[in-house]
């Protein structure tokens, strides 16, 4: 592996950066591997990366159907956190920000992890109650979390309205000072070139347009746009369209709806907010990038959606809750826009088994939290893979939990994908 | 987008509470098999194309209705009344109310 440091960038700045090579190879898919990833977002590329690096399965194709970093790993807003309060959640989330916390040397890659503190802001008394408990959860769970004052928020975030006029008056807020961002892109191109060095061979442009089974039923491949690929496991890791992906293999319903979600980049200011904030009175999340822009979303569109696009309602709606907490805002102007397609669960909680066919693992079920996630759910979806049973940190996401009445509800929302 | 009420016309779709997919049934009340309720409840086909679905005009007439959209190119088709109001369709008016037992 030609690793980065600082004395190959020194040794290609003499040679006029000419000697770079391509991050990860561009092969020509083989008839057949021992494992086929289904998808080359963060997750799958994650999968492929800890099936070679963790359990030495090497002989793997990830096939993606348009280019790494297109999708939802490229339409993220990038935050890093690991604030639940559910056992389940919390575990698995926690072991993911661990592995982001050396992410950066683990893959060679600088995926520009930042902890720069998440806070979510109180405005009720019952908030900061509901807080307490979620803080107390985590810490027993040996995540980190502290509960702050009105005085204390306005220490950390200063542009912050902490006025007793504001629209909703803050009064405290829960905040996990692990959490913060990482560089999305780098993440899929660090995972990429991780695994590609490794024997993986990634193949994009390559569109998975259904399944090959034996005559017992048992997936044994892919049909795709450049031909059938034979393959012992086939792990599908799609996102918004894992409904569509899995009805080629005669899986007709899912606990699962595709939503789009709307993600938005201010044009570059100075330094203004050196953490994530997030609003308490509505959905809103904002942290600033290092080029200074200013990146923010909110709640999803709330209707089904195969778009990659969303309406105005949604965009005004965030502008109003930004202004709201950062009135200094008002007069600043959108720079870009974008849709990402979110597979919403039925309990907002994400799904990583074996199954439902033999031969065939599934990842999917992220709703918005799916970027924090990547790397803890590609190091439990290999594990998945490779021994043919769950982790322990993922045996709860299974997809039969729906019809068992083990629902993982985070947020008490109910069957509503649209409300988590 | 903008969402045609078949009661006030198209308006915009901020003024709709979307009500999820509508080719799902409800079981009978008295069924007892939790698989039946459980596939009620959870699974959904998401189709990426055309999708029967629910909404209600909750800033405007308040009437639920179901809408054929395209929910990959967000075209809206038709849309059509719910419950009493549905048959017969709204041609002179409101329809007359049912009497009721004495």
């Amino acid at each position: 592996m030609g690793d980065y440091s600082a004395f190959s960038l020194l040794k290609n700045a003499i040679t006029g950066h000419q000697a770079w090579r391509r991050a990860w190879r561009s092969p020509v898919p083989k008839a057949a591997y021992d494992v086929i990833i289904v998808g080359g977002g963060g997750h799958g590329l994650a999968t492929a990366y800890y099936l070679a690096k963790e359990h030495g399965i090497t002989n793997v194709a990830v096939v993606e159907k348009g280019w790494l970093g297109g999708g939802n790993v490229g339409r993220n807003t990038t935050i890093v956190r690991s604030n639940y309060m559910l056992p389940a959640n919390t575990r698995f989330y926690e072991w993911s920000m661990k592995l982001w916390e050396g992410l950066s040397q683990d893959l060679n890659y600088n995926v520009m992890f930042s902890s720069r503190g998440v806070l979510n802001l109180a405005h009720t008394p019952a908030q900061i109650d509901a807080y307490a408990r979620r803080g107390n959860a985590m810490r027993l769970e040996g995540v980190d979390a502290e509960l702050l004052d009105r005085a204390e928020v306005a220490r950390m975030v200063p542009g912050l309205d902490v006025s007793d006029s504001a629209r909703f008056p803050i009064i405290g807020g829960l905040c996990q000072p692990r959490g913060g961002t990482a560089r999305h892109d780098a993440v899929a191109w660090g995972y990429a070139r991780g695994a590609s060095d490794r024997g993986v061979d990634i193949i994009e442009q390559c569109e998975t347009t259904g399944f090959l089974f034996d005559e017992g039923g048992r997936v044994t491949g892919v049909k795709t746009t450049r031909g059938d690929i034979r393959a012992g496991k086939v792990g599908v890791a799609v996102a918004g369209n894992t409904s569509n992906v899995l009805k080629t293999a005669g899986i007709e319903r899912l606990p699962i709806e595709s939503h789009v979600l709307q993600a938005f980049v201010s044009e570059p200011l100075k330094p203004l907010i050196d953490t994530v904030v997030t609003f308490g009175a509505g959905h809103l999340y904002i942290s600033q990038s290092d080029k200074g822009g200013l990146v923010f979303g909110g709640d999803i569109d709330g209707y089904n959606s195969y778009a990659q696009r969303g309406n105005l309602p949604i965009i005004e709606n965030v502008a109003a809750m930004a202004v709201a907490m950062f009135p200094n805002l008002s007069r600043l102007r959108l720079l870009r826009h974008w849709g990402g397609i979110m597979d919403m669960s039925m309990d907002g909680s994400p799904i990583i088994t074996p199954g439902p066919l033999e031969g065939l693992y599934l990842n999917a079920g992220w709703c918005y939290g799916g970027f924090k996630a990547t790397p803890a759910s590609g190091w439990c979806f290999a594990w998945t893979i490779a021994k043919d049973q769950p982790h322990r940190l993922n045996a709860d996401f299974t997809l039969e939990r729906f019809h068992q009445g083990r629902t993982i509800d985070e947020r008490g929302a109910g069957p509503q994908p649209r409300l988590h | 987008m903008r969402i045609p009420c078949p009661i006030c016309g198209a308006r915009d779709v901020s003024e709709f509470t979307y009500g999820g997919d509508a080719t799902v049934t409800r079981p009978a009340l008295d069924e007892t098999d939790p698989a039946v309720w459980n596939r009620f409840v959870y699974d959904r086909e998401n189709p990426r194309g055309d999708h029967l679905e629910f909404w209600q005009h909750t800033g405007g007439c308040r009437a639920w209705f179901k809408l054929r959209r395209n929910v990959l190119t967000h075209d809206v088709g038709e849309s059509e009344l719910l419950g009493p109001w549905a048959e017969p369709p709204l041609k002179g008016g409101r329809p007359e109310r049912q009497e009721t037992a004495e």
